[in-house]
This record gives C-alpha cells, structure tokens and sequence, in this order.
C-alpha cells in the first residue's frame, strides 16, 4: 500500500506492506540505515526512533500505525538542538566501541535530556536501560549524559523533574 | 624493488635482510610511497611466540595530496576494538602529520599488501607495531629529502614538526603538501635503517584520540555490513536446521515462490561432512550447511514468508543430544581418573596424603553465545565468474579461501571488501554466513544481501564451550600450596578435542606445583564451537582463580597473600621443554597495584559485600582485578565497582580506547558470569533472543577503573586479556560478602539469599 509518511520533517511517499515494520521500511525503503536491527523484539533498543518525541522501538511498529506521527531517527538529530548537544557530547567523551547500538542510545537520551535537562542517575538507569550496549560502553554514555546536560561526571543528583 | 614485488612472507628471514623504500608518481600529483620491508625482527622478549614478521608496502598505507590531506589505510577488520584508529595512529606519529589532517580509509582484504588482516588473538598490536611505525617514519624521510633538495641543503639540517619540513638554519619550512609531488619522485632506498622516534617525544600516541568513525556513526550514515546497499539487490534469508547439521530432504518451494514480494526460494545442499559443518579448529565451519534460502525484494518479506516454510530434515545423531546429559557424563567422568594425563610433576597423591588440609570440589560452566548486536549478515555479487563479497567478517583472507574451496572459485575471483562490524568477540572469526552468502548469491545472479535474524545468531554460532573440572588441593600447616590435581571433562569428537575446549599443560597453576597433575576425558558432542573473546582463558581463569582462592581460605591466608606466595620470586615459568610461559614478576606487579587502587585488606565494607581479587595471563597480557560486590537479601548480585592493572608493555598506544577495552571487557565478563547460558535440548538451542540470553544493561554496569603499568616490554594488545580476571573476582567477592561459593555458572541467585 501507497503511505504518506513525516520522518525527519520531511514527507516521505512509501510502498510497503502494511504489517512492515517502520524499521525496515526506514532502512530499506527510505535508505535511512542509521536506525539499527539487533533483536527484533524490543529488548535492545538499537532501532531506537522518536514518534512525536516519544522514543519507540521501530522495529514493533507497523508502517501502517505510524500515520500521521512525526518520526525522528538519528539522521535527524542535528536539527534538533538537544540531539545536537548529545551528538557532540558523545565525541567528546569518545563512547562508541564497536558503535552499533549508539544511534538508539542518542535517541534514548535525547528524549530523557528533552524531557529532564539535568537528570538524576536513577533517572538515566531509568530512560537507558532498555538499550542494550554488548560492548559495554555504559559508564561513558552517563557520562556524556551529564556532559550533554551540562553537569559533571560525578554529580549524580541532577534535578528532579 | 618494483610496485608488484612480491612480498616475502618467510618468517624466518630475519633483519639482516635489506628492506626497500621506492616511490613512484601517484595520481593526482600526490606523494605515492612505496616500501617494501623484507623481513624485520621484532623484538618479542616475551613468553608467547612470536607473530609472524609482517612486511607492509608502504603504498598501501600513506598518500598525501597536495592540499595537505593525509590518507591514511587502516588495514585490520574493525569491530569494536577500536584498531581503525590506534594502527593509523603508529603511521601519523612517526610520518609527524597533523591527525587532524589524516583520513582513515579502511582497506580491502589483500594479505599480498596488507599482511593479516584479522581481528583476533589480540595480536593487532605486537603484530604492527614496528612495522606501521616504520611506515610513517619511511614517508617522513621522503618527505624530509624532497625539502632538502628543493631548499638545497644538507637532508641532516632538516626535520619536522607536524605536517611541515623546516630547515634549522633559515627557519624555512615547506608543507607535506607541497613537497608530495616531489617526494613522489625520488628513488628508492633502504628502509630498515629509518629512524624511529623516542617514544618519549610522541605526540599523537599516547594522546586519547576518538575513534575515527565517530561522526559517521553519531550521525546514523552507513557504515556497517548490514548497512551496505547496492543497484538491484535483493535480500535472502536462509533457514538451516534448528539441530546443528541437519539437512533439508524437502520444502514447500513452490507455495514459498508464490508469497508476495518472494522471487526465489530454493535448498542448498550440505558441502562437506557433517564435521567439517560443524567446524574445525580456530575458524569454524568447513564446509557449507544445507537449508532453504528464501530470495524477496524486501528483507521483511523474505523473512515473512519463513513462517510459511514447512521444511522436512534429516537432523542427524546430534538430535539425541543435550546439556542434562552433557552435565550427567561429566559428573560420572569426573568421579574416575581422566582418560588422558596432560601433565604429571612430583608426587601429587603423596603431597596431598602429607598435607595439613585438602579441599576436593567441582566446578562446571555452560556454553554461551557471542551474541553481538549487529545479527551475522553479508552482501555478495556474482558476475561474470567472478565473486564480490562485503562482509564485516573478523577474517576476510579464511573466508576467501573458504569460498574458494567449497564453491570451487578460484581465490583471485573472490573480492572481499572489509565494513565495520557491530561487535565481533569472535564469533566473526568463523565465515559461515559469508559462505552461505556466496552461495546463495551465485544461484541468484544479483547482489543479495542475507540477514540474520537474532534467533539465527543465537541458534548457530559457535558457542564458548561449557567444562567441568574437578580440583584437589593442599595445604600444609604454614598455609602454603603443596598440591594440585585436576581433570578437566571437556568436548570433542573421536579424541579431537573441539574448538576451544582445550587445555594447554602450561596453563597457571602449571609449574607453580612441585606436585601437579592435570588430566582430561572427552564427552562426545556434536555442536559447533569457537573462540569467544580470551578464549580459553574466559571460563578457565574462572575455575583456576576461584579454587585457588578457595585454597587460600582452606590455608587461612589472605588471598592476595596466598596468590604472591604461589607465584613466587619474580622470575619466568617455564614450559617442560623450556620455553618461556608467563613472568611472575610482571603478575605480581599488577596484583600488588590493584590491591592498593581498591584499598584491599583497609577497608570496613557494609554487611553481604565483599572484595574478590583475581588475575590471568593471555594473550601476552598481565591483569589483575578486584571487584567489590553487594548480595542483596534475595540472592541478586549487584558489582559495586571494579578496579583493573593491566600490563601490557611499554606504551599505550591510545589511552582513550585501552580504557574502554578494559571497561568493555570487564562487562562483558560480568554479563557471562551473572546471567548467560545456552542449554541445549534434542541438539536444538533452547535460547533464542535477549530475554532468555540476558547481556549487561545500564543498571547493573558498575564503574570499572583501568589502569596500566608501563613496562620495558613489547606493546601487546588489549581486546580480551581483561576480561579473564572479572567472573572469579567477582565470586570471589560473593564468597566474602556470603560465605556461599559459587561452583556453577552463570551464578543461581536462589544459592544466595540471606538465610535467617
């Protein structure tokens, strides 16, 4: 079926199967191959997209239920001024070891960091903890975490909200 | 010696032989640099042997434009272990260029140009390190005689500072730039004598330096296998027996070809026997496994129109296997003597009828899965007799000539072009999926793209194999060791003993025991294994650190004590037969500094916490650890912090990446330790995804400190020798905050819970 779909601002004119995935439509329709496939299950988190600045698991959604929702991958974080600081913090800090699951995990914390500019650690456990990272690259995503929002690799408190 | 020399790759060609720098006209007017190294020694003091000599074209690896730009080929598969960074590193340092001009271009798989190109064994470094320098430092003395000619000076009045040649005298200086069309020009000269700098004036190694990748990757633009895409590809799944080697007598093609979006669908016969499938040793399968290949316009409808295949197999004698009776073998085996004795000093049996207190306990470990993030996955194009392959492969040059051998294509027919991978660990070492690839691709006729799904990953890898051991020890009435005797159940086919699952004589404790016996038996299986990141070592340094902190506690000795005192004076262990094994006193340097990182011995810690220390040998590294854990009252175990000492020689080549090796490793170690298994049942895996195959999530990932002792010794690398030391420092921290030894892996939560 002929779908009419808003990914990264832009209206994008898709033929898919209605039960496909947003993944695979992203990746193999639309040629955006940042957005990764690592379990197709939502346990890992690597396909990681905003939906209306929502983080959600493409890989579950059908392209048919996306409709009208505004999608946000990777490819977009640039225009976004919090992406942007995640994107930046994340070289600073260097986080990436083999680098696949980063672009689920710069989703994830964008949301968190939109949503709470200066978050708690339990907060971060709370907003990462679905997005597996099998290298183990953890402690430097907390910390660009906190380099992204501006506090400091020890300040563990952050502000509520 | 021209451009097409070839190389010679005879490792017992040692120094003495003249090495060549040449240099030809690039295009573009660049600096086109091409040297041929003919054999260089490498100053291997150290107790593993030697890699071979690796003789690069410096061709291949520098080219500068005129506009400054230097283009560096990063030649080794990159999968996480940060090599596309830390090799182009050891070329920027020594050629002096700015690393800010240098771009990282990732080389095909070409051994006549590259040498090996291959991610494992942690041998990147000690294979490289020399040479790569010594292709910088070729290029920066073209680069120096180019300014020397122009200016007309003496060469000796002139060096650089990064990204220029300057004259002493007049101050002049000229950019590599502007000096590379020249440079391009001028003969050929021997190589082996170019200077190297002192490491102490190093600029760019040392420094922490971002992997090179970073904005492709943060910005999501493709670079990994399965990101590839090529004009008219088509995706393929393969769907193989659940029982490893089974083979497909039948399938539904005809209702599969009908399904929407489905352009082919057809079986592939097994090529080889059932063992060579399942694999031989170090790079997994040899031959190719039967299934039903699925080829649509989309990989969701490939995958899709598997729920509708209805396959009939022949699952072959493996069916009537599993784990319950794997472990039932393996408790009877261990009751009576091993079938093979690997190693016998002194008088075992007497030293421990003398000793004060003996301890006789088992331990026993399962099979786990790589399991990394980015699923098995290949694109291959078949044209006109000739095979092109993209491939995150861990080992490129093995799968060519696997390709060639089983699909009888000539090994210069097949182009192999390296992607970054999403996690290796080892189990890309093993090139099935790229074989399944080349044989799907060759039926079909278009570039196809074949994609796992996790449950194919998790279902056929070529899993870390599980082990059973059985220890004896002694003590005597001072609390030192006396004796140590093992056996040790492990798998194999016939008297093969598989892929990994063997046990070197020399492994510690070996030659610390005057009285030492160490013995196997084999429990047939038919299930494909591997090297999983510090293979080996990863389940072995479990069993040994843990018994020989059980030793300590049964000899009343504080562990790090116990642990000094069996290792003894500094000195080097040595094998039956003389060579050199490990370096007790490089081990107890870093035991020695861990212990006073993590405060051991000073610190009052909280009820059901505890500090285990541990440390290993591998892979040419020294490391030791001591991890702090908490049991909760309900028996979960949450790693409060790690503290890691790591010797490996005298450099660092990129702190930032050795940080996060350590930090990766470490993790990793914990995951397997806390919560993965892969059990077996009717030959079949009965895991399948990230729910049943738990790895590490942000908040149970502790903070781990990494340190490291610099030591006059060789640079060795950093990918897997941290991670053996983790699973037995962390139960032996559980045993400290419980009382509870953990024996079984992965750790049972319900053996710990607070008793009242």
């Amino acid at each position: 079926m002929a779908l009419t779909l808003k990914i990264n601002g832009r209206e994008r004119r898709v033929e898919a199967e209605p039960d496909t995935p947003l993944l695979w439509v992203l990746r193999d329709e639309l040629d955006l191959k940042g957005t990764k496939f690592g379990c197709g299950a939502a346990f890992c988190g690597a396909c990681t997209v905003h939906i209306n600045g929502t983080p959600a698991r493409s890989c579950q959604i059908p392209v048919s239920l996306v409709s009208a929702g505004e999608v946000t991958t990777i490819e977009g974080m640039e225009s976004d001024e919090v992406g942007r600081r995640v994107q930046a913090a994340w070289r600073k800090v260097d986080v990436m070891q083999c680098g696949y699951c980063q672009a689920g995990q710069i989703l994830a914390a964008t949301a968190l960091l939109t949503r709470t500019p200066k978050p708690t650690d339990e907060q971060i456990d709370q907003a990462m903890n679905g997005n597996l990272c099998r290298c183990g690259t953890y402690h430097r995503i907390r910390t660009a975490i906190k380099e992204a929002a501006g506090m400091s690799a020890g300040d563990k408190t952050g502000t509520p909200s | 010696m021209s451009a097409g020399s070839p190389i010679d790759a005879d490792p017992t060609r040692g120094i003495s032989r003249r090495s060549f720098l040449s240099a030809g006209a690039a295009l573009g007017g660049g600096l086109f640099l091409e040297a041929h190294f003919s054999g260089l020694a490498f100053a291997q003091a150290q107790a593993a042997a030697p890699p071979p000599p690796f003789m690069p074209t410096v061709q291949a690896f520098v080219r500068i434009a005129p506009d400054g730009l230097v283009t560096i080929t990063a030649k080794n598969p990159e999968i996480g272990q940060g090599i596309r960074t830390s090799l182009p590193m050891l070329i920027a340092e020594e050629l002096d260029a700015e690393w800010a001009s240098v771009r990282v271009v990732q080389a095909d798989s070409n051994p006549a140009l590259y040498g090996r190109q291959y991610a494992g064994g942690s041998t990147a470094t000690p294979t490289n390190y020399d040479p790569l320098r010594r292709v910088g430092a070729a290029a920066r003395a073209m680069l120096i005689q180019a300014a020397a000619e122009t200016w007309n000076v003496p060469v000796a009045e002139c060096d650089t500072v990064p990204g220029m040649v300057r004259h002493a005298g007049s101050g002049r200086t000229l950019a590599y730039g502007a000096l590379a069309t020249k440079a391009a020009t001028l003969p050929a000269r021997t190589l082996e004598s170019v200077k190297l700098k002192d490491p102490s004036s190093f600029r760019i190694v040392g420094q922490p330096i971002a992997d090179v990748d970073t904005d492709t990757i943060i910005h999501g633009r493709p670079i990994f296998g399965i990101d590839l895409t090529l004009p008219g590809m088509k995706y393929a799944v393969y769907e193989k027996c659940p029982v490893f080697a089974g083979t497909c007598v039948s399938a539904n093609l005809d209702e599969i070809k009908a399904l929407p979006g489905v352009i082919d669908a057809f079986i592939l016969e097994a090529i080889g026997r059932p063992e060579q499938v399942l694999g031989a040793p170090d790079f997994g399968p040899q031959g190719l496994q039967s299934g039903v290949a699925i080829v649509a316009d989309t990989w969701w409808a490939a995958n899709k129109a598997r729920r509708s295949l209805k396959a009939v197999w022949n699952e072959g004698p493996t069916a009537a296997m599993g784990t319950a009776s794997f472990d039932r073998q393996a408790a009877a085996m261990l009751q009576a003597p091993p079938a093979k004795t690997l190693r016998k000093d002194g008088d075992v049996d007497a030293a421990l009828a003398a000793s004060a207190r003996t301890l006789d306990v088992t331990y026993s470990y399962p099979f786990i899965a790589h399991a990394p993030l980015e699923p098995q996955n290949c694109t291959a194009h078949w044209q006109n007799g000739k095979l092109e392959i993209w491939s995150s492969t861990q080992n490129p040059e093995t799968g060519r000539q696997l390709t060639a051998r089983i699909l009888d294509i000539p090994p210069a027919d097949i182009t192999i072009h390296m992607l970054r991978a999403g996690g290796g660990f080892g189990r890309r070492l093993a090139n099935d999926y790229l074989l399944e690839t080349a044989a799907i691709a060759r039926r079909s006729g278009v570039p196809v793209k074949v994609l796992w799904t996790r449950e194919d990953d998790m279902r056929h890898d070529l899993y870390r194999p599980a082990g059973y051991h059985r220890f004896v020890g002694g003590v005597d009435a001072a609390g030192k060791a006396t004796a140590w005797k093992a056996h040790f159940a492990t798998f194999g086919v016939g008297e093969r003993i598989a892929p990994s699952a063997d046990l070197s004589p020399t492994e510690y404790p070996a030659g610390l025991f005057a009285n030492f016996e160490l013995g196997y038996s084999l429990i047939q299986f038919g299930m494909p294994t591997g090297s999983l990141r510090a293979p080996r070592s990863n389940a072995l340094a479990w069993v040994m650190q843990c018994f020989v902190d059980e030793m300590a506690h049964l000899a009343g000795v504080d562990p790090l004590e116990f642990h000094l005192s069996l290792l003894g004076e500094p000195r080097r262990v040595m094998s039956p037969d003389g060579r050199p094994v490990f370096d007790t006193g490089r081990m107890r340097n870093v035991l020695t500094a861990v212990a006073e990182k993590a405060e051991w011995g000073s610190r009052t810690l909280p009820p059901r916490s505890g500090l285990g220390i541990a440390h290993w040998f591998s892979h040419q590294g020294y490391f030791a650890q001591v991890v702090e854990a908490r049991v909760e009252d309900d028996g979960r175990v949450q790693p409060v912090k790690v503290w890691c000492v790591g010797d490996v020689g005298s450099q660092i080549i990129n702190p930032s990446g050795a940080e996060k090796q350590v930090q990766g490793a470490v993790l990793d170690g914990l995951a397997q330790a806390l919560g993965q298994k892969i059990v077996f049942e009717n030959g079949r895996v009965t895991q399948g995804n990230f729910g049943d195959f738990p790895l590490l999530r942000m908040r149970d990932a502790p903070p781990v400190e990494a340190h490291f002792l610099r030591t006059d010794n060789p640079p060795t690398g950093l990918g897997e020798p941290s991670l053996p030391p983790t699973p037995p420092a962390l139960c032996n921290a559980i045993f400290k905050a419980t009382g509870v030894r953990v024996r079984t892996l992965p750790i049972d939560p319900t053996l710990l819970k607070k008793t009242t």
